[in-house]
């Protein structure tokens, strides 16, 4: 019914013939019906798509709740919880530098990843076009980077406190030098990637460099790049815990060493699913970000 | 200018994995201004590589090739070529893909609003006027491919090189893009070298019909020059006893004398 609707009106538009001859009457006396059943069916996908991974959860509650039931070193959920909501209920409060709220902990940390991160692409992604781009310099280039990214870049952070005298910009030096390859690599890739239709037209219409790069380059290489930097985003949010641990300060890690200082087990545990959440939240709103760019190219 | 495009005595050999591949030996051609040229062959018989040899894509590796006495050395903006899947950049829109070339070449001499004139001028001689700003991925394959000719055009190329132009398209849009395609090359007198395997596209657009031996080492077989008088209808000539000739000598080129590699 419905597509014999959309071909008079096709047929209609083309002539400027009259549309009003036949008004389609019969979708309406179907709505009704079919409505609650498509209801149905949106209930069933929601609860589909929603009580998995509810389930699996809970699943891990009760296996915690049932390990740490008879006692030991490992609070139990509820404990947990109820250190969670006094924790979170003044997430922002100064008691000097080493006791400061979770809230602020984690900004500082989310401050150094920023930073680093934001160093390393400022490094990585022209570096990356260079080496996607010249064949000489890839060759001079990838062997000191297959020697180098193994490494962990906690192994960096002794330099990094040689060279900058300080804790805080070392651990941000640890963020660079971790996230700095993803963005590299990423890039070169996507640049040796360009298709070579694209690349026939820059030399048909014989464009300058500056042109290549930034009207086709630039564009087709933007989705790998957004691949590099959630790469490199997601290991400088692992890195930073530790590298924390180890400088002291304010950050996340720094916090969760100091709770186990002070032996607030609870607090470890949140920290745990704190970070995991944060790391979520940044994992998830880059690739939305780079869902957004695919449909509008 | 009687020699536009000279092709001496020009070789092709790639060297693959397992070896050396001669794809085209001994091309002579000489294209004049304003003629329009048809490569017709099996698939394999390296016509496409000829087109990419006169638009500079590839060098030889033998003979030289020469546009106005010049040596054709790399691609240029004056040999304009229309690309067998359009090649649009998707993040433009077709206006801005077609203005990327009017910016190369005319931007030089000309004001902002005069490069954007000449941009939907374009446009609008391949019927595009109200889709101009849309991106590659709204508009049909029949729009694309004639972004991709409007994109050539609007350089004032010397010589307009299509690689399989309608290759990719249904047969209704391929006519109506060839009777288009017809029209403006008598406007713009456009010298015009197109690959196709096409029969009647070939007989129906060219004045010379260059028909190729079957790969490896292709050369030119034979060459056609079809007389049929000008502005062409494709009605009138589908009776027309000239045409039937011309055309069932392509014909008998393609499948008598160099049968499909497939079926010997």
């Amino acid at each position: 019914m419905t597509a014999v609707t959309v071909e008079a009106i096709k047929v209609g538009a083309g002539k400027t013939a009259p549309l009003r001859a036949s008004p389609p009457p019969a979708p309406l006396k179907l709505a009704g019906p079919s409505s609650t059943e498509q209801n149905a069916a949106a209930m069933r996908a929601f609860l589909a798509a929603v009580l998995p991974p509810f389930m699996g959860i809970a699943l891990l509650v009760g296996i915690w709740q049932i390990a740490t039931m008879n006692g030991g070193s490992i609070p139990t959920p509820a404990k947990t919880w109820e250190a969670a909501v006094k924790l979170f209920a003044d997430p922002f409060y100064r008691n000097g530098p080493n006791d400061q709220g979770i809230g602020w902990n984690l900004l500082s940390s989310l401050q150094r990843v920023a930073i680093g991160f934001g160093f390393a692409a400022l490094v990585g992604i022209p570096a990356g076009f260079l080496l996607g781009r010249f064949a000489t310099m890839s060759r001079m280039i990838n062997p000191i980077i297959s020697l180098l990214r193994p490494v962990s870049p906690l192994a960096w952070l002794p330099i990094g406190l040689l060279v900058f005298k300080k804790a805080d910009p070392a651990a941000t030096w640890t963020i660079f030098i971790c996230s700095i390859w993803p963005m590299i690599m990423n890039t070169a890739q996507g640049v040796m990637r360009v298709p070579q239709d694209y690349l026939n037209i820059a030399r048909v219409l014989n464009l300058s460099e500056w042109k290549i790069v930034t009207k086709i380059l630039f564009p087709s290489v933007l989705p790998y790049m957004l691949t590099g930097i959630r790469l490199s985003i997601g290991t400088a949010w692992l890195v930073i815990v530790a590298a924390e641990m180890l400088t002291g300060g304010v950050g996340i890690g720094f916090w969760v060493w100091d709770e186990w200082n002070n032996l607030k087990v609870e607090h470890i545990i949140i920290a745990i699913f704190v970070i995991g959440i944060v790391g979520l939240i940044l994992e998830q709103t880059l690739l939305f970000l780079a869902k957004r760019l695919h449909t509008e190219s | 200018m009687d020699k536009f495009v000279q092709v001496e005595k020009v070789g092709m050999v790639f060297d693959t994995k397992k070896g050396r591949f001669v794809a085209l030996r001994d091309i002579d051609l000489t294209i004049r201004q304003g003629e329009f040229i048809s490569l017709i062959g099996h698939s394999g018989c390296g016509k496409s590589t000829l087109l990419n040899l006169i638009a500079g894509l590839t060098l030889p590796t033998s003979g030289v090739l020469l546009c106005a006495n010049r040596e054709i050395a790399g691609p240029g903006p004056e040999r304009a070529v229309v690309f067998q899947n359009h090649s649009l950049l998707p993040w433009l829109t077709c206006f801005e893909n077609v203005y990327l070339a009017v910016e190369r070449v005319f931007a030089a001499n000309e004001p902002k609003a005069k490069l954007k004139e000449r941009t939907a001028r374009v446009l609008e001689l391949v019927g595009l006027a109200h889709a101009m700003h849309k991106y590659p991925n709204e508009i049909s394959g029949g729009m694309k491919q004639r972004v991709g000719i409007a994109r050539a055009l609007a350089m004032e190329p010397k010589v307009l090189l299509m690689d399989e132009p309608f290759g990719a398209l249904d047969a209704l849009t391929r006519a109506r893009l060839q009777d288009e395609l017809m029209k403006i090359c008598e406007a713009t007198r456009a010298t015009t070298v197109m690959v196709t395997h096409d029969v009647d596209e070939a007989v129906l657009l060219s004045d010379r019909i260059v028909m190729m031996t079957n790969g490896p080492a292709a050369t030119i077989g034979e060459i056609l020059e079809v007389d049929l008088p000008r502005p062409r209808e494709r009605l009138t000539l589908a009776g027309d006893a000239d045409y039937m000739r011309y055309r069932s000598q392509v014909i008998e080129f393609l499948y008598a004398k160099q049968s499909h590699p497939l079926a010997a």
